[in-house]
């Protein structure tokens, strides 16, 4: 049951993503706000699992975009892959960690767009696309990491009341 | 006699006393002691008018703080409402300045039926350049329509649910449009970037071209109706050991403010796709 706050969330945070954040650039770059959560989620100590919200913010997200719908549900699903291994093998430090699985999760996301942007005959000259998109965006995500991640903090905390208290 | 010699001694000492002493204090020497003197008036002074406000406070106070309390509520009510009302009334001035140049436009080319959409949202990929519109296949939109706003051209319709539809941008890197140079009687191809710029390429070099020259849609291919308005040339490349020379176009319609827009409901885009021979 508790799992079930994934709908409300995720459908909030593409909503959010598409109507205020993509309209926020820094050169041609701007955030993702669902994956940023998703990141922020799935490093919760009480969060045991995360994949089903990775797949629905990607299944989402390719809904919503015209990019090929397996980019973000690939790539959300790696957000989640690097924050499990990297909670329960090497970070202790939840916001460094942060930080790393928001910059793991971009760098997957826009090589996995360009990718198949660049198979599908799009024209992406890399300089451009790494200069004026991925690197702003990155660093605009990282920006909205610290933030993420206290929102879902108190939301983890609010959906696992039990786990807070021991 | 004498007393009046007397007096005026008196005076004369006592305006030379006063005179040096108001010469020394001006010259700072007794600013220690003026200092010491008035600050122990102020403090002294500080001291009775706060015990005053204080016992002058318990007095008054219940019953005005009461008071002011309710009607500074009352008044940040109203204000908040007020503000409220101003930011609606500003949108709505906004929209109907838009809606009104729409209305102008679309009476300005009465072939063409327009559909009018507002703009909810953009791609949340920041490789694309699509918006999406509150309009869908409940109101006869149709994959390929153009759309435009009353500047020109900004698009056509990639993808469509019941109640709403994405738009491709002629910013998008994959956009690729038949345009003609007015001026220089030419076709082209305009196609979008990854940085929203537009790039007039498959100019032949023989044609001149000038800064300023407008572009048009042609028609060609059957994807856009022919001579909407896109944008002016801002910069011309031609090299000698090019094929064909390239532009930068600086489009018509401001991609970073759309909010309402027009879908051409009844324009039917043609398919040539099957034409080309397949290898």
């Amino acid at each position: 049951m508790r799992n079930l706050i994934a709908a409300p969330v995720i459908l909030f945070a593409v909503m959010l993503q598409s109507a205020v954040v993509s309209r926020v650039y820094l050169l041609s770059g701007f955030a993702d706000l669902p994956l940023v959560m998703l990141a922020a989620w799935a490093l919760q100590p009480e969060v045991k699992t995360a994949w089903h919200w990775a797949a629905a913010a990607g299944l989402l997200v390719g809904f919503v975009s015209g990019i090929a719908w397996f980019v973000p549900v690939l790539s959300y699903l790696m957000v989640v892959m690097f924050a499990q291994v990297l909670q329960r093998r090497v970070w202790q430090a939840p916001l460094l960690a942060m930080f790393l699985v928001t910059f793991l999760g971009s760098v997957v996301l826009y090589l996995l767009s360009f990718s198949v942007l660049r198979l599908s005959d799009v024209p992406l000259p890399v300089g451009d696309t790494l200069g004026l998109l991925a690197l702003p965006g990155t660093l605009l995500n990282m920006l909205l990491a610290i933030p993420a991640y206290a929102v879902m903090r108190d939301l983890s905390g609010w959906v696992h009341p039990s786990q807070e208290v021991e | 006699m004498r007393d009046l010699f007397s007096r005026t001694l008196q005076t004369t000492i006592i305006f030379l006393i006063v005179g040096g002493v108001m010469a020394l204090a001006l010259g700072g020497y007794f600013s220690s002691a003026s200092n010491v003197f008035s600050g122990s008036l102020i403090s002294l002074q500080s001291w009775f008018s706060s015990r005053f406000v204080a016992v002058q406070d318990f007095i008054t106070a219940p019953r005005d703080i009461a008071s002011l309390r309710q009607r500074n509520s009352e008044l940040e009510s109203e204000v908040a409402e007020l503000q409220a009302q101003v930011i609606q009334l500003q949108q709505q001035v906004g929209e109907t300045e838009i809606l009104a140049a729409l209305v102008d436009f679309s009476r300005a080319s009465p072939d063409n039926t327009y559909l009018a959409a507002a703009v909810i949202g953009r791609d949340p990929s920041p490789f694309l350049h699509y918006i999406i519109i509150n309009r869908g296949s409940n109101d006869g939109i149709l994959r390929g329509m153009p759309v435009v706003t009353n500047q020109g051209l900004v698009g056509r319709i990639d993808a469509v649910i019941a109640d709403a539809a994405r738009v491709q941008l002629i910013t998008d890197p994959a956009s690729n449009v038949n345009v003609r140079l007015e001026n220089a009687e030419t076709d082209a191809s305009l196609v979008g970037s990854v940085t929203g710029d537009l790039l007039l390429e498959l100019i032949p070099q023989d044609i001149t071209i000038e800064v300023g020259d407008l572009v048009l849609t042609s028609g060609l291919g059957g994807g856009y109706p022919p001579d909407l308005i896109v944008g002016q040339v801002v910069n011309v490349r031609s090299r000698d050991f090019d094929l064909f020379q390239q532009a930068t176009v600086q489009p018509v319609a401001d991609f970073d403010r759309l909010q309402i827009v027009l879908v051409i409901v009844n324009f039917r885009p043609v398919d040539i796709a099957p034409l080309f021979p397949t290898p």
